[in-house]
């Protein structure tokens, strides 16, 4: 299908969602307009209200805290998972101990670790970070392992062929096919980074996106929490692009990554 | 050459030269299966292939071809019996051998460059310099202006090219080639087949060359090892290959001297190939 045809359709599709919603909260089609509009809000207001918090400072230094506790979680998360993926992969024996406390950790719903961690680490970024962590090492973990296992047979009798040592075996060999398991995983880690440190917030904090949300939900404040909503939505889909250029830009040798763009 | 199994120590010897490169002396591989059964692949093997000479190995499919040549780079051990690289058993890998995959074993993460330059690495060659020869040698095999594609940007040739490259610029003695033009289209592997003979005329290095096409096993080689049908194949035929050098190896079917070693060697593995149909799972 033609481009633009596509990208109009696919604007076509928001602008009558959001036409539905604004005459169905506007005009009083449902019951009486300011009743509908309490717990509905309105595309306008929620957009102006959107608009006029990104004005604001305070906004941007809650994008902020998310962003570092985002950050943080994913950097120790996927340094962690990195780290245990090859240990284990490596080590049969280790990785043989340990699977069924492994899998007994991963079955676990992260989210009741919540209020476990805010009490260890207290309501700054850090409590946010560790759950956020918890959600990220899973995915790297479970990932690199796989990647290290899974190396072509092939590619890695041709690299011992070729007098490579155990070390450089790691270094051309293991890590890069590691690096395209995580990398594979990237989007989904980075999510659930994000997802930690918002429903962090969320359950307990005094800054960042989730706390902004929360707060607004709890004086009934609807505009305020779809503005909130908007406004993490958007912060998502610009983490997540980023995150698409630096895949596209270390997985170039990759096909798929070729004949994107 | 059937009683070849039940050759005795002296006699194998006597047949087995000492300045082999590469000598398999009563060599015989068995693999454990699902269930703890026993899969014996090959059994009883004498091989020598002496420095300079092309050897290729012909034989039905599930001979156990590439069985032995794995066995010859250290890869497998043998169940029994022993390998020799020049003179010296071998214990783990063979350093001194290259060895050239039939599926693709470039590292898909690195450019053709990158993929010829890190065979030196374990040499200690630095970087810069590995990166100037490696160049070279992907100049030598028709690649000079694809030294920055990754793997699969190159077609299946192209990448045998670069795999090739990558085998000879560590200069082994002793290279193993494992069906290397198989998944490649009929005049490609002529293409390829005359490059390898002629960068391996520059340099003369004992082969081994593993192959199910009797015509290309006859076209590169010295000699022609016929393997006999699988489980437990066996040595069942040993043809030289007076054909005179260098060859072109699309022309040299043409020759009647040709024709006749075909039809001489076709005979003693169509017995096999009959063999391995009618047992064969396939």
């Amino acid at each position: 299908m033609n481009r633009l045809v596509l990208l109009a359709l696919q604007i076509g599709v928001g602008l009558v969602g959001l036409g539905i919603w604004h005459v169905l909260t506007v005009y009083p089609v449902l019951g009486e307009t300011r009743q509908i509009q309490f717990f509905f809000s309105t595309p306008g207001a929620v957009l102006a209200r959107a608009w006029a918090e990104l004005l604001t400072p305070e906004i941007w230094g809650h994008l902020w805290i998310t962003l570092q506790e985002t950050v943080l979680a994913f950097v120790f998360g996927a340094a962690g998972g990195i780290a245990f993926g090859f240990l284990f992969a490596r080590n049969a024996l280790l990785a043989a101990v340990f699977d069924p406390y492994i899998k007994a950790a991963n079955a676990l719903p992260r989210v009741v670790l919540a209020p476990i961690f805010a009490l260890w680490f207290g309501l700054g970024i850090w409590s946010k970070v560790a759950l956020g962590f918890t959600l990220v090492f899973f995915i790297v973990f479970f990932n690199v392992y796989q990647g290290v296992r899974e190396v072509s047979p092939v590619v890695l009798n041709n690299a011992r062929m070729l007098g490579m040592s155990e070390r450089g075996l790691l270094r051309h060999v293991y890590w890069p096919s590691a690096l395209t398991w995580m990398f594979s995983s990237l989007h989904t880690a980075v999510g659930f980074a994000l997802v930690g440190a918002v429903v962090g917030e969320y359950l307990g904090s005094s800054a960042g996106l989730g706390y902004k949300i929360h707060e607004a939900e709890s004086v009934f404040d609807v505009t305020g929490v779809f503005a909130g909503m908007l406004i993490l939505t958007v912060f998502v889909i610009v983490i997540d692009t980023l995150v698409t250029l630096i895949e596209n830009r270390l997985l170039v040798w990759r096909p798929q990554a070729g004949n994107q763009g | 050459m059937d009683g070849s199994r039940q050759g005795s120590a002296e006699k194998i010897d006597a047949r087995v030269p000492q300045d082999a490169a590469v000598a398999l002396r009563d060599v015989t591989i068995a693999f454990t299966l699902k269930g703890a059964k026993r899969y014996v692949a090959v059994e009883g093997i004498d091989l020598a292939v002496r420095p300079g000479e092309f050897v290729a190995v012909v034989g039905p499919t599930g001979s156990g071809k590439s069985t032995i040549l794995n066995a010859a780079a250290g890869l497998l051990k043998p169940a029994s019996g022993r390998v020799d690289i020049f003179g010296q058993p071998l214990g783990g890998l063979n350093g001194r051998a290259g060895y050239l995959f039939q599926a693709d074993a470039l590292m898909p993460w690195k450019s053709a460059l990158d993929n010829v330059a890190v065979a030196l690495e374990p040499r200690g060659v630095r970087r810069a310099e590995a990166l100037e020869r490696a160049r070279a040698w992907l100049g030598r095999v028709g690649l000079a202006t694809f030294t920055d594609r990754y793997p699969h940007m190159l077609s299946g040739g192209q990448r045998k090219r670069v795999a090739l490259a990558q085998m000879l610029i560590r200069d082994p003695e002793i290279l193993l080639m494992d069906e290397p033009f198989g998944p490649l289209d009929a005049q490609t592997r002529q293409i390829m087949g005359n490059l390898l003979l002629d960068l391996w005329a520059q340099n003369r290095k004992a082969v081994i060359f593993v192959t199910h096409d009797l015509e290309e096993a006859i076209a590169l080689s010295d000699r022609v090892i016929v393997l006999s049908a699988g489980p437990a194949a066996r040595v069942v035929g040993d043809f030289p290959v007076p054909l005179a050098r260098p060859r072109d190896i699309s022309e040299i079917r043409l020759e009647p001297r040709f024709h006749d070693l075909y039809r001489e060697i076709w005979s003693c593995l169509r017995v096999e190939v009959t063999r391995a149909y009618a047992d064969g799972p396939a």
